[in-house]
């Protein structure tokens, strides 16, 4: 029988816990964001801020942020900014980025903001090779309006313009826009993750890191959808936000990459 | 001084590139067609950029990014196209970014859309009116320069003549001041600085560097442009200082216009034109003061009657003006109708100009 030569000194202190903790606020952040309790667009955003630090590219990032709850956050967030109309990001970002070729060009949108009103800027960006990393942060509901129906609101979800749920008679059907970018020639990396579980919040980091990259290399317009909660505008208890994205939105919109320079390699 | 035998829109290109304009995007529509392709043909080789966008929406923030970027860029269109463009060149106005924008339209329509917008907020447009292409090619440089001077979108109220007609032409680089650097500019260094920028037509600002916010922003706008108002005014007069009859026009009506004034000077008749040059702002005080002693003042417009408001608006007697204009296009409505034709335009003066001049109650 193995003996365990492992003794506990207790005369001195134990060391002091780990200082990797996700508490320590990431230096591009210069403040607290004002979205509302279960939201999880700043999760979504701070992983884009801590991803722009992993790399290096902090003092050539430009970012071009369209209309939505997000834009609040862009006050302590320690980046240059150019926020926009509702859609026109992919279009504004194409013309800073063409003149900028040296710069990291990057647009936020949420789904009312990329999908409704933006739907073809996205595509004819992507159409184009644009050299640019599009976020999508889809709640599937306008957030900053109070919770109305976007294009990617999934069929039953109910908003105060679909008060039965959304139904394809009345209202037709939610927009897969990662798989239509994904579908187009010009676009180099597209993936969806979530940020509705510690695990989907690492896969998602990962995912951003990948589509930075991909404009570092070269390789055009990489996007990636991260579904987010939104409990105002579901009108679920905050705490419940994570599940009921899980059970409602993951369904439609599968978790993974779609397209990447790998995967076309293979 | 070399003349060069070149088409407008290459003229005008030209002159965009003599500018440092570095950015181009602009979507197909006749006739400010040439003018993309020039564009397209010429941008290459200069060093820049000129995208073939897929709509006029496109386009436009497409330039505006590359404003918003630090580069001098322009769009362009015409009539619908330029409708379109509308909510981006009120944005451009409202968070303060140069934006140069070539109407080249079909008629004279678009005298609204130019002077009044279609956007919203309290913002006017610089609006530039060549009455021929080598005043285009001067007008094209200072639109440049009066957009980054004033951080504004401006306009150049071109026209089919203006974007096909071939002419001798000498593009020459002007002479302009220069003009304060532009640290407002987004290029990424400000990032992760605790001083980065933001460019917003709400303009609160970050955290480190609030900006006045919605309300003081607009109000900054407004001021400007009160500013701008009494200092940019261009006009010309032609016979203008002793006539009898004024005619008032501009753009290439203001051409044809010239034309059959000094016809009929020629002839003896008293009769004078005032050009506004500056379609806004409207030279309204130069134009009360050459209004004081004419019997009466013709407007002669393409179109059902615009431009008129505002010279009833200036004119030291507003019961001595008619309207000899009128909506006139070809039978494609892309181009001039037959109202543009010295002979037309020189019957529509002398019918006015024969009559005895009514002299209102009360105006000794």
């Amino acid at each position: 029988m193995a003996t365990t030569d492992i003794t506990i000194d207790t005369r001195t202190a134990p060391p002091p816990p780990s200082t990797k903790a996700a508490s320590a606020a990431p230096s591009l952040i210069l403040g607290e964001h004002q979205l509302c309790p279960g939201c999880g667009e700043p999760v979504a955003l701070r992983l884009l801020l801590e991803t722009l630090q992993d790399l290096g590219v902090v003092d050539r990032s430009i970012g071009v942020v369209g209309h939505g709850c997000y834009g609040s956050f862009v006050r302590i967030m320690d980046i240059d900014v150019l926020q926009c109309l509702h859609g026109r990001a992919p279009s504004c970002a194409t013309g800073i980025k063409r003149m900028r070729p040296e710069s990291v060009v990057f647009t936020l949108q949420g789904d009312g903001d990329m999908v409704n009103e933006g739907l073809q800027e996205i595509l004819h960006s992507a159409a184009r090779g644009e050299n640019i990393t599009c976020i999508l942060l889809n709640n599937g509901v306008f957030g900053d309006t109070g919770g109305q129906q976007t294009a990617t609101t999934v069929l039953g979800q109910r908003t105060k313009t679909s008060l039965e749920g959304r139904n394809p008679e009345q209202h037709g059907y939610p927009i897969p826009i990662a798989d239509l970018v994904a579908s187009l020639q010009g676009s180099g990396y597209v993936a969806r993750g979530a940020v509705s579980t510690p695990g989907a919040v690492a896969k998602t980091k990962r995912m951003i890191k990948r589509a930075v990259q991909s404009q570092l290399d070269g390789h055009g317009l990489s996007l990636v959808e991260i579904l987010t909660m939104c409990p105002t505008g579901w009108f679920v208890p905050a705490a419940e936000g994570a599940d009921y994205q899980g059970a409602s939105m993951e369904p439609v919109y599968p978790i993974g990459e779609l397209k990447s320079q790998e995967n076309e390699r293979a | 001084m070399t003349l060069e035998l070149l088409q407008g829109s290459v003229a005008i290109t030209r002159a965009a590139l003599a500018a440092d304009c570095r950015f181009f995007a602009g979507y197909p529509m006749s006739p400010f067609t040439p003018l993309l392709e020039a564009m397209s043909r010429e941008m290459a080789g200069a060093g820049g950029v000129c995208i073939n966008a897929e709509s006029e929406i496109e386009g436009a923030n497409m330039a505006l990014g590359a404003s918003a970027a630090g580069f001098r860029s322009a769009t362009g269109s015409c009539g619908q196209g330029i409708a379109l463009m509308q909510e981006t060149i009120a944005e451009a106005a409202l968070n303060e970014t140069p934006l140069v924008v070539f109407n080249m339209a079909r008629n004279q329509q678009d005298y609204y859309q130019c002077t009044r917008g279609g956007g919203w907020g309290d913002y006017r447009t610089i609006t530039l009116a060549p009455k021929d292409i080598t005043e285009a090619v001067e007008h094209t440089q200072l639109l440049f320069h009066l957009a980054d001077k004033y951080r504004a979108p401006v306009i150049l109220y071109g026209d089919d003549l203006l974007s096909k007609t071939q002419v001798g032409v000498h593009v020459a680089p002007l002479d302009l001041p220069e003009l304060p650097a532009k640290d407002w500019a987004l290029d990424g260094s400000a990032s992760g600085t605790g001083k980065s920028r933001q460019v917003w037509t709400f303009a609160m600002g970050k955290k480190n560097d609030p900006g006045p916010g919605p309300d003081g922003q607009w109000k900054r706008v407004a001021a400007k442009f009160a500013e701008i108002e009494p200092v940019e005014a261009r006009h010309e007069g032609i016979h203008a200082d002793d006539a009898e009859t004024l005619v008032v026009a501009f753009g290439s009506a203001a051409k044809f216009a010239e034309y059959v004034v000094e016809e009929l000077r020629g002839e003896g008749h008293r009769v004078g034109l005032f050009r506004p040059i500056t379609l806004w702002p409207f030279p309204g005080a130069a134009l009360a003061r050459a209004t004081r002693d004419v019997k009466r003042v013709l407007v002669f417009e393409l179109n059902a009657g615009q431009m008129i408001d505002d010279v009833r608006q200036w004119a030291h007697d507003r019961d001595t003006i008619r309207f000899i204009g009128g909506v006139s296009i070809d039978e494609h409505g892309l181009a001039y109708g037959p109202l543009l034709d010295a002979p037309v335009i020189r019957e529509r003066i002398l019918a006015e100009h024969a009559e005895p001049a009514v002299v209102p109650a009360g105006r000794s």
